[in-house]
């Protein structure tokens, strides 16, 4: 049975409205409500089916960040997991923290967890990078499967349905892989209130960059950060002659 | 980026969704419910182009497929056959619009955001429909008394989403808040999601402008905590549907908006185990408790059949309740919420829950309760009941509506509601509108909850649907009161007429 290692990043809720700092730095993130990148959390809920299935063994949650982190974690002991790695990187760092940190982070634990599947979410909602399945597989020389919304299991393979612009595409991979997670894999589950509780007493590990010999040096700068253009308000007009004559003075007709 | 568009489509997509529905329109009110018309005016081509030349381009609709937009209500329970809709953009024009519609005794409606629940914001016959939808500035926002003043016409979550960036919010919030506009919650005295904290709108209205019959303004726009002086007059406003004066313009006060909101959402087996949830968790949460809602399990079925929400839970059961609190400090509420959730679970009140503090799954677990209303519209047709009970009392009526209609034709009977406001909505779902169901069901719910000491309409209204049972809630000598009131400030009766009284 295979042991599965799944990377969960916290970042600001979708349901909050983000505002940019006003010197133009970042985004505004103190005493805003984060949670957990929900494409990871379609990750975790696909990890936790496979041991509920018993084709997973153990579930491992990492995420890299600041101390707040650990509650992303704990959401994921509760929906399943069974134990969790807190990587611990501090607030100003984790501004700059990129996927090639993050993959080479998670390669690295995979080999010293000897997982045989890692699944991240495709993407995080913050920064849209789309880099780290890929990067993980890369310094894992593993392969790897981006996109999935279905996987099936084989011996030592796995049957993966991707998402791709024409439709869908179904590729088979040898274990051990690495999976990235599409918002139609599954529905994930909430967190029932026994295993929230339940959650509070599984181990979650806490490490640092430098114990698993990392370096998280920048290599970005960000330069400026900006709201994006304010969409012009639209009008109501009173018939159709008026519309045909607004198309035409805009130079549309 | 999926999830960022999702978030900017999601205004549109409720705007939609409350307009998409696969029924057909139904029969004319004044056929179904056998009405007779009042000895009104019939508008005609005169008085269309009086108004065109006072409102002006956009402020006329004379199209008989626009207006039927107007005439048929959100339940599809009701539809009039007006052929005129008037569209005022200012205080002046409604009173103008009114001046000359009294003086030539034409029967007015005025309209909201048409969202009415028992037909109270359509015509019944070929009344003028008043829309204040163009009505809708937002005037002034007083960020440390906590007071919005705006127009009548204002979305309610527009408004709600103007506060938040202010650290404010509405003291009111339900399920129609895309839609709805806040004159017509005012007009309607609107409960919703957040009365159990924060008290009905006859509190939080400071003050309103409004106009009467005669086209008379009646200025009471007050916007002081504190205003003892005369007769109260706002309040003849708040709550009379339209019946009184039309109200223009607001004075809201508006709470902080909270910093911390947890959400649990639990599965119970019977209706006793829901009321010692709510009992001990008025206890235990006490000042951050800011709703107690209770919903059953074929209202949870309908919402995952006929509109594919999720259930929050894995495991089926008989009883739901969603209960938020909203507080300062999120670890001092956590923590309260924590040991009350362990209670109810240790003392096996509860057999199933979860609890989030993420905006996004809040957002979705209201979600199912907010949208019970559409779930259970979209394919059938809906008798529904909006009434308070003792809470000893609460849920039986379901049990009894189960006996008393055992031979009709019923598809489901459901409850759900504001179990902290002692509020339920009974709804009784038929594949179509059913005569036989609609004698069987009225008066008997009304006399039912009359014996029981409860309200025949907790916060819908009377409207259209509930005119001819008011007396089953209302004394005869408050009857009287109000129509002697309804002389006096609308002599002609031309203000939403079959509405309310009989």
């Amino acid at each position: 049975m295979a042991r599965v290692l799944v990377g969960i990043k916290r970042v600001i809720d979708y349901a909050v409205k983000i505002r940019v700092k006003s010197d133009k730095s970042g985004v505004v993130v103190d005493g805003v409500k984060h949670s957990m990148n929900p494409f990871d959390e379609i990750a975790i809920e696909e990890a936790v089916r496979m041991k509920e299935k018993k084709l997973a063994k153990e579930v491992i949650a990492v995420s890299c960040g600041p101390t707040a982190s650990q509650e992303t974690i704990r959401t994921a002991l509760a929906m399943g997991a069974d134990k969790g790695i807190h990587v611990e990187i501090s607030g100003n760092e984790a501004e700059f923290l990129q996927p090639i940190h993050v993959s080479k982070i998670l390669a690295k634990l995979a080999q010293d967890e000897k997982v045989d599947l890692i699944i991240v979410g495709k993407q995080a909602i913050d920064d849209d990078c789309n880099q780290t399945a890929q990067m993980t597989g890369g310094v894992l020389g593993w392969p790897t499967a981006t996109f999935c919304s279905k996987i099936e299991h084989g011996q030592n393979e796995l049957t993966v349905t991707r998402e791709i612009d024409g439709g869908l595409e179904v590729v088979k991979v040898k274990t051990p892989a690495v999976l990235s997670a599409d918002l139609r894999l599954n529905e994930p589950r909430y967190a029932t209130l026994p295993n929230i509780m339940k959650a509070k007493k599984k181990p979650v590990k806490k490490i640092s960059p430098k114990d698993l010999g990392i370096d998280i040096t920048p290599r970005i700068q960000i330069i400026s950060v900006e709201d994006p253009p304010v969409r012009q308000a639209g009008s109501i007009l009173p018939d159709v002659d008026t519309l045909i004559s607004k198309l035409k003075e805009g130079g549309h007709l | 980026m999926m999830l960022a568009m999702g978030r900017r489509l999601k205004a549109i997509e409720c705007f939609l969704r409350r307009w998409v529905s696969s029924r057909p329109d139904p029969e004319l009110t004044a056929l179904r419910y056998n009405v007779k018309r009042g000895s009104y005016a019939v508008p005609n081509d005169t008085h269309v182009a009086f108004f065109e030349k006072l409102l002006g381009p956009g402020g006329v609709i004379t199209d008989s497929q626009e207006c039927d937009a107007y005439n048929v209500d959100w339940l599809k329970i009701v539809k009039g056959s007006s052929r005129l809709v008037l569209r005022p953009r200012s205080t002046e024009e409604v009173s103008a619009v009114l001046r000359y519609c009294d003086e030539r005794r034409l029967a007015l409606c005025p309209q909201s955001g048409n969202t009415s629940l028992v037909g109270g914001s359509v015509p019944v016959f070929d009344e003028i429909v008043l829309s204040m939808r163009l009505m809708d500035r937002i005037i002034h926002t007083d960020e440390l008394a906590g007071v919005v003043v705006c127009e009548a016409g204002c979305v309610l979550q527009r408004l709600d989403e103007h506060l938040s960036g202010r650290d404010l919010m509405m003291p009111i919030d339900l399920g129609a808040k895309g839609s709805c506009l806040i004159g017509g919650n005012v007009s309607t005295n609107a409960g919703g999601l957040r009365l159990l904290r924060y008290g009905n709108l006859h509190g939080n209205v400071l003050g309103l402008e409004a106009v009467m019959a005669n086209g008379n303004v009646i200025d009471c726009l007050n916007t002081l905590k504190k205003d003892n002086t005369g007769y109260h007059l706002k309040h003849l406003f708040i709550g009379s549907e339209g019946t009184l004066g039309v109200v223009t313009k607001l004075a809201i006060q508006c709470p902080n908006l909270p910093k911390a909101i947890n959400v649990a959402f639990l599965g119970l087996r019977d209706f006793k185990k829901v009321l010692e949830t709510y009992r001990l968790a008025k206890g235990e949460l006490s000042e951050i408790l800011s709703s107690c809602e209770m919903m059953d399990r074929v209202s949870m079925d309908i919402a995952e059949q006929a509109l594919g929400l999720k259930n929050p839970l894995a495991s089926e059961n008989d009883f739901y309740m969603l209960i938020e609190t909203s507080g300062s400090q999120l670890s001092h509420d956590e923590e309260k919420v924590k040991a009350f959730l362990e209670k109810v679970m240790e003392l096996g009140i509860v057999d199933d829950g979860t609890v989030t503090s993420d905006p996004s799954k809040i957002q979705k677990i209201w979600e199912v309760r907010e949208r019970l209303a559409e779930a259970m519209s979209k394919e059938h047709y809906l008798f529904k009941y909006d009434i308070s009970l003792p809470l000893s009392e609460f849920y039986s009526i379901v049990a009894v509506l189960k006996d008393h209609l055992k031979d009709c034709d019923v598809r489901y009977i459901t409850g759900f509601g504001h179990l902290g406001d002692g509020n339920l909505h009974v709804q009784v779902l038929t594949s179509d509108y059913d005569a036989k169901v609609n004698a069987r069901l009225e008066p008997f719910i009304f006399e039912y909850t009359s014996k029981m000491r409860g309200s025949i309409s907790a916060e819908h209204g009377i409207g259209f649907k509930k005119a001819k049972f008011l007396r089953y809630s209302k004394d005869e000598s408050a009857i009287e009161l109000m129509r002697n009131m309804k002389r006096a400030m609308d002599p002609n009766g031309i203000l939403n007429p079959y509405k309310v009284f009989t």
